[in-house]
């Protein structure tokens, strides 16, 4: 049977970031990096432009086959995990074969999650998470005229703009009564869901769809109040779910996610889980919840990577903060922080109706919770910490309200030395 | 093995934000003058003082580690991190990603901006240092000497018998690897020997000649080598690592001929204030108040207490300059591209004449100080003007090389290390006062020189 040190399976941002780590402290030591993708590392995140055209396929990877043999990886694509035998250190591979580890980390990330809506498997529809399906679509989206995108998240929001801009008629919908429910406030939300119908997009939030059916033109979408919608090209962005189902029969605990301590561990000797797949705390919260996010996930992969090594200058993890930018039409928003105000919490925000621009900000205590802009440009890793410092904003309030980007920089410069 | 780069440096105590630094960069990088889309940001007020928003060129790029597109890439080359225009995707999870504020939309064109040093302008230079008035911005390009070092061979045994903490073993490595292989080496008794440089068991400790002459005749027996070398036509460099004690005491007539018979020969001394080979015995480098072990600390007798040396150090740096030597300088490893220059200048000078080099050595056993605080104690010496960084040649003169305007306190430095720990009001305001002294002095012959 194949023997390795240090198992990681996946390959995306958590999966490098815990690569890099361990060989931050252990340059020698046996690693391979496992992943189902055929191809080398890439992030889901940069799909959309993939979608759209902007990035080449061949221009997005992470790391190229150069990395993984200065590194000492043993780089395995195209192989899934199937099972996890953590009662004795094996793990069994898609092909049959068994690799034995003495640690394993689980990165394996998400996969769209497909509502469970009648006659869905009756119709050919797109998803959006590996670079195989950005391929597709790119090529369908050319083709498209009239498109359906089913979910309002970030992802559903990034294709539909595509779609749009490549000329066809686009329907986007979504249960939640606002876009980007999660991410961003329901003003924030009219703002973004108003650069969609300026360009020429319908939105229909608060809808669900309660029937699909295959049509002349691609398939037929029954919405809840009767009404129809014909779409030649259909894509599914209603949300992922972690991909865990090699854990069946395994005693690693799981909820929603892969639960995981603070140091990425899960509750089952030599197995650490990081990034979409797991479930950690968050920093809001005393439950662990799941922050699949990009930035999280490198954190979570630096944690476990460190951890697996034995690294001594390993810090625990401080709790999932949500962190979001997003670019839409030529505008961007970014989030960082708490959406929730919970009780005894301050909200102040501005609007400026000219230019567009909208900012929130939740305190409570003086610290910051969250803060939210549209157009209004803040450096979103300098109030990450601020959050996570806890740092004491009362003296400075409303100056930081009016230009966090000043006065953001200003108390961080502080705390910088 | 990982590499050193040039790096941008920030003194807030001279930033008074005036904010050219912003100009230039801005109108370097956008061809605008509006400040907001500098790379460089200038923040804070008078009142609290300024600061920096700047990219750091971090050795492990949070940035690099979100950005989804591959489009930031370190740059282990230049150091710099690198923005491909190409490949990003205006998604801002860098900005998201950076605690320092180091990569930031610049709204003018709608992409993220950041500092790239300037890497690939014509000079490769930054373009904000030289345009602040008040060298509140400095161009650190220090680590070319430490990429080059990394790649010339280590002259010294590997192992040594020096203290833990020991400054010496820096600076003979650093020495020996400048000055090359075509070398002979003369260390006289002290810490550079005791190290190891004479050697174990019939083998020498390093990889060029070296011989263990008396303290009383080093500058006479290398300057006969040297001779002897040139008579059979063969071209080396002649090198004494002496310590103070060897140099300023009992070896003292043997340098000063030599010095005024211009051997061509490089002779280092490296002061740590004291015989601390043999047991911390004072020296005439030792300055007053220290306490050493024939200079101690206690009741002392007829009624006069035992407060630590009671004699000010000789300025031996200053009496080499009267032997008009074709070069003289000072120098402290806390400052290693001044060291390297002036170990280049005293190299060259030394085909010529008498090449002297005094560097200021700090010693954690004899100066009682925790062994990761030499780089500190040697910095806190120059910036309290305690130690002064200067050079001399009979052509130029006496210039300093790290002028410090604003000096600290000489209580910081002493209060750094153990010896002098005993200090009364009166011994500290004596030793600050001969400071002031002391630079006025240097001062007054720089002036003279120049003038």
């Amino acid at each position: 049977m194949e023997q390795t040190k240090y198992l990681v399976v996946g390959s995306s941002h958590a999966a490098l970031e815990a690569v890099t780590a361990i060989r931050m402290h252990d340059a020698t030591g046996s690693l391979t990096l496992l992943t189902r993708d055929p191809h080398l590392p890439y992030s889901p995140t940069v799909l959309p432009y993939v979608v759209s055209g902007r990035s080449a396929p061949e221009g997005i990877f992470l790391r190229d086959e150069k990395f993984f043999a200065d590194n000492h990886v043993a780089l395995k694509r195209g192989t899934a995990l199937k099972a996890l035998h953590a009662d004795r250190n094996a793990a069994e591979l898609a092909d049959g074969s068994e690799i034995a580890y003495e640690k394993i980390l689980l990165a394996t990330g998400a996969s769209p999650a497909i509502p469970p809506i009648p006659g869905i498997d009756t119709v050919s529809y797109h998803v959006l998470r590996t670079l195989d399906d950005a391929t597709k679509l790119n090529a369908a989206i050319k083709q498209s005229k009239q498109a359906v995108v089913m979910g309002a998240g970030l992802v559903g929001m990034h294709a539909a703009e595509n779609l749009v801009k490549a000329g066809a008629k686009v329907t986007i919908v979504e249960m939640a009564k606002q876009l980007t429910d999660g991410y961003f406030d329901a003003v924030a939300a009219s703002l973004i869901e108003k650069a969609f119908t300026d360009n020429g997009a319908t939105i229909l939030t608060g809808s669900r769809v309660v029937k699909l059916a295959p049509s002349a033109v691609g398939a037929t979408l029954t919405l809840e109040n009767g009404t129809t919608l014909e779409a030649d090209l259909l894509l599914v962005a209603t949300g992922v779910k972690p991909n865990m189902e090699y854990l069946a029969g395994s005693p690693v605990e799981h909820d929603r996610g892969i639960l995981v301590s603070d140091t990425m561990q899960t509750s089952v000797a030599n197995v650490w889980s990081a990034g979409d797949c797991a479930q950690a705390k968050g920093f809001f919260t005393d439950g662990k919840v799941m922050n699949a996010i990009l930035p999280d996930a490198t954190e979570q992969g630096r944690i476990a990577g460190m951890a697996m090594a034995g690294d001594p200058g390993l810090k625990h993890y401080p709790g999932g903060v949500p962190l979001n930018a997003y670019h839409f039409f030529g505008r961007h928003a970014i989030s960082v922080g708490s959406s929730k105000v919970p009780d005894g919490a301050e909200v102040v925000t501005r609007f400026d109706e000219n230019s567009g621009r909208y900012l929130k900000a939740i305190f409570k205590d003086g610290c910051l919770l969250g803060i939210y802009g549209v157009n209004e440009f803040f450096d979103g890793g300098v109030m990450c910490q601020l959050i996570l410092r806890r740092v004491d904003l009362s003296a400075v309030k409303d100056r930081f309200v009016a230009n966090p980007l000043a006065v953001g920089r200003e108390l961080m410069s502080k705390l910088w030395r | 093995m990982g590499r050193s780069y040039n790096t941008i440096a920030f003194d807030a105590a001279k930033c008074d934000g005036c904010g050219d630094c912003m100009t230039a960069c801005a109108t370097v990088k956008t061809g605008s003058t509006d400040k907001s889309r500098s790379r460089i940001q200038i923040v804070g007020d008078e009142s609290d003082g300024f600061e920096l928003a700047l990219c750091r060129q971090c050795g492990d790029p949070k940035c690099v580690t979100v950005c989804p597109a591959a489009a930031l890439t370190k740059n282990f080359d230049s150091g710099v991190i690198e923005w491909n225009a190409s490949k990003c995707v205006d998604c801002l999870l860098c900005t998201v990603g950076c605690a320092y504020a180091g990569i930031a939309l610049d709204e003018g064109v709608g992409h993220v901006a950041k500092c790239d040093m300037c890497y690939a302008s014509p000079d490769g230079a930054p373009a904000c240092v030289p345009a602040c008035p008040h060298d509140a911005l400095t161009y650190i390009t220090t680590s070319r000497i430490y990429n080059e070092v990394g790649d010339w061979e280590d002259l010294f045994a590997p192992g040594l018998a020096g203290c833990q903490g020991c400054n010496t073993e820096l600076l003979m490595r650093h020495t020996l690897r400048r000055v090359g292989p075509e070398t002979v080496l003369a260390t006289p008794p002290g810490c550079v020997p005791g190290m190891g440089s004479v050697g174990f068991n019939g083998t020498t400790g390093t990889k060029v000649p070296v011989f263990h002459p008396l303290l009383t005749n080093t500058a006479a027996m290398l300057a006969g080598i040297k001779r002897q070398y040139k008579r059979v036509g063969r071209e080396v460099n002649a090198l004494a690592i002496a310590g103070d004690g060897g140099a300023s005491d009992v070896g003292f007539q043997s340098l000063s001929g030599a010095a005024e018979r211009n051997e061509q020969i490089l002779f280092m001394v490296v002061d740590n204030e004291g015989y601390m080979n043999t047991g911390m015995q004072r020296s005439s480098c030792t300055p007053y108040g220290a306490w050493t072990s024939t200079t101690p600390i206690g009741k002392g007798s007829g009624g006069m207490p035992s407060q630590g040396k009671t004699q000010d150090a000789k300025n031996l740096p200053l009496i080499m300059v009267n032997h008009r030597c074709e070069y003289v300088a000072t120098a402290s490893t806390a400052y290693m591209q001044d060291l390297y220059d002036k170990l280049d200048k005293a190299i060259q000078a030394s085909k010529r004449g008498f090449a002297y080099l005094h560097v200021y050595s700090p010693c954690t056993t004899g100066w009682r100080f925790p062994t990761d605080q030499n780089m500190e104690v040697a910095r806190k010496a120059v910036e309290t003007n305690f130690v002064m960084l200067w050079e001399y040649n009979p052509k130029d003169g006496l210039e300093f090389t790290r002028p410090v305007d604003d000096p600290l306190p000489v209580t910081e430095y002493l209060k750094a290390m153990g010896r002098f720990r005993h200090l009364s009001p009166d011994q500290i305001s004596h030793i600050q006062g001969k400071v002031v002294e002391n630079l006025a002095f240097v001062k007054q012959m720089a002036h003279r020189q120049s003038a």
